[in-house]
């Protein structure tokens, strides 16, 4: 049975993910924070693979679900309607878009860890947040191929950190585990892997070198 | 809809950013503006079409009040289009721009152009006491508004984000009775529906990455229009560059600049500094056109045409380039790399 895939976002991010989903084969759902009828015709004309619905019906329907909106909105879905799923938080906080959120930028927890307190029903994974959606769209190459870009994932739950391990490797980037979502915050916007487009190996060195930066002391 | 390459329109753009002058010194903000009214001026002697010059309120850029500046350029030149690139509707008054540009086209003959967008930054809305979270009400109504304002007929409006107007005449009128305008867009589909929604052409920001991903947003753009009745213009784009006499020297100065530039920039958004494969990546085959004349125009040919594009304005002078390289670029760009670009269009 395909996979289905819901991204919350039809932004820069979503559309960019509902591309290299629908490439990739999946079923892909989409949804913006309005009416179907808002983004109908971008993703007709961008994603012709994927269906344009409502939130309620991504939450409904998928298997997997892309968090691809402002960090600042999440608390907007429903725990309930996310239950039971895979939850992908490919969410940063960004003040130009978040304004200044002391609970959002708070040393403690790492983003992702709040938004798995809030989806404490869900399996939350923390992936495809540090790569620009530029880079994104350009980069993604077979397994194998030379140059192949990383994408790091950070999770508790081996099982859906694996699931994420697959799906990140069919959407043509090479996965990297970056330990738990307490971990995540070595993937947060100011960190060294923020914005990296490189290389497993260039990744992995990244994600080691963190504590000698400013952010991982 | 392919363009004939004569008619394709070729600009400048600029945000004022500070040039190092001949000894390495950082000019001041307001030597930086006179360097941009040299370089309009020139740029006009050199027969390009636009400059348009971008709203900002930084300590890099000089310009805030891009219209002034292009009333300084426009009362010493001929024939250039005088744009902005951008005009922060959003957090400005459409009144107030309609007026501060009709009276730039009148200063000019006519030459006026105002480039509507967000920007790249979101300084103005702090600063003049708008809340960024409400961007979208604040965009749609003002676009509203300032397309009715275009007819320059009686203006009856009413909205939550300005004072309602009832069956006002706003002044001065224009010679060519509609200002030209256009809407600057980034990386949201949400904006290219939108220009399209209002009949605006659009102007392109690609500032990253392949132009490739802008081909889908083109067809969205013409779909768009045509879903809405408006009518779809050719399509502008704005990217960065630099030009010199050798590839070599121009990949130089955009990496110890434009790069610069993107670094800094980056910094403020928790982004890591642009590392040399990226660079090489957005040189070879993204969105800095550094080089040698030859090499600027093939790739630019290429881009012009993937897009189907019908304007295209160059960014110079980001990171700090020094004047006497921001004087080559906009002297190469005008003799050597548009005629090349138009002959190797024509070509196909
Ligand atoms: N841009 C990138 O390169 C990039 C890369 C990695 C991660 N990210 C992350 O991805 C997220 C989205 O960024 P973006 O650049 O794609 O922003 P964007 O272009 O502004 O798009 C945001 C999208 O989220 C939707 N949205 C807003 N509020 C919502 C809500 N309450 N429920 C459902 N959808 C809602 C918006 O819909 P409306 O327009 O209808 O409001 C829009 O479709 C951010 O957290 C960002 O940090 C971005």
């Amino acid at each position: 049975m395909t996979t289905t895939i819901g991204i919350l976002g039809a932004g820069k991010l979503g559309t960019v993910l509902a591309q290299l989903t629908t490439a990739a084969g999946y079923h892909v759902l989409i949804a913006g924070s309005g009416h179907v009828a808002k983004i109908q015709l971008t993703v007709e004309v961008l994603i012709p693979a994927a269906v344009p619905t409502t939130i309620a019906e991504v939450c409904h329907q998928a298997d997997i679900v892309i968090l691809a909106l402002p960090l600042s909105k999440y608390q907007t879905l429903s725990p309930a309607a996310l239950a039971g799923k895979l939850v992908i938080d490919a969410m940063n906080y960004w003040w130009e878009t978040d304004g200044n959120r002391e609970d959002l930028t708070n040393t403690h927890y790492s983003s992702s860890e709040q938004v798995a307190r809030y989806f404490h029903k869900s399996h939350v994974v923390k992936a495809l947040n540090h790569m620009g959606y530029h880079d994104l769209f350009d980069e993604p190459r077979l397994q194998g191929q030379p140059g192949r870009k990383a994408i790091a994932i950070a999770g508790d739950e081996e099982k859906y950190v694996e699931e994420t391990v697959k799906l990140v490797d069919r959407l043509g980037f090479d996965p990297v585990r970056a330990g738990s979502l307490a971990d995540s915050g070595k993937m947060e916007p100011g960190s060294a892997v923020f914005g990296a487009n490189v290389t497993k190996k260039e990744l992995k060195k990244l994600l080691t070198d963190f504590s000698k930066t400013k952010y991982g002391q | 809809m392919t363009m004939d390459s004569r008619q394709i329109i070729f600009g400048i753009d600029s945000f004022g950013d500070l040039p190092q002058n001949e000894d390495g010194k950082l000019m001041t903000q307001a030597q930086a503006i006179r360097q941009v009214v040299t370089e309009g001026i020139l740029a006009d002697n050199l027969g390009l079409d636009v400059i348009a010059l971008g709203e900002h309120h930084r300590s890099e850029y000089a310009i805030s009040s891009p219209e002034t500046v292009l009333a300084g350029i426009a009362t010493q030149t001929k024939k250039i289009t005088l744009a902005s690139g951008v005009t922060v509707l959003s957090s400005d008054d459409p009144v107030r721009v309609y007026e501060r540009f009709a009276t730039l086209d009148a200063l000019s003959n006519g030459r006026a152009e105002v480039v509507l967008g967000r920007g790249s930054f979101t300084e103005s809305f702090p600063l003049y006491g708008y809340d960024l979270s409400d961007y979208n009400l604040l965009f749609e109504e003002k676009i509203e508004l300032f397309t009715k304002l275009l007819t320059e007929k009686a203006v009856t409006w009413s909205g939550k984000t300005r004072a309602a107007l009832t069956d006002v005449e706003v002044y001065p009128k224009t010679e060519r009775g509609r200002l030209a305008a256009r809407i600057a867009v980034g990386g949201s589909p949400e904006s290219v529906v939108r220009a399209a929604r209002y009949g605006f052409p659009i102007t392109l920001a690609i500032i990253s990455g392949s132009p490739k991903r802008f081909v889908s947003y083109v067809e969205l753009y013409r779909k768009a229009a045509q879903k809405f009745a408006t009518q779809a213009f050719p399509i502008g784009i704005h990217s960065h560059g630099v030009i010199a006499e050798s590839d070599e020297e121009a990949v130089d100065l955009a990496w110890k600049h434009i790069r610069k530039s993107f670094v800094r920039i980056g910094k403020e958004r928790g982004w890591r500094p642009m590392g040399k494969a990226q660079f090489e990546k957005e040189v070879k085959n993204g969105s800095i056109y550094a080089g040698a004349p030859e090499t600027v125009a093939q790739r630019l040919a290429a881009t012009i045409k993937q897009l189907d594009a019908g304007r295209f304005e160059l960014a110079y002078g980001a990171g700090e380039l020094p004047v006497q390289a921001r004087l080559k670029t906009i002297e190469l760009y005008a003799t050597k790399v548009v005629p090349r670009v138009k002959e190797l269009l024509a070509k196909e």
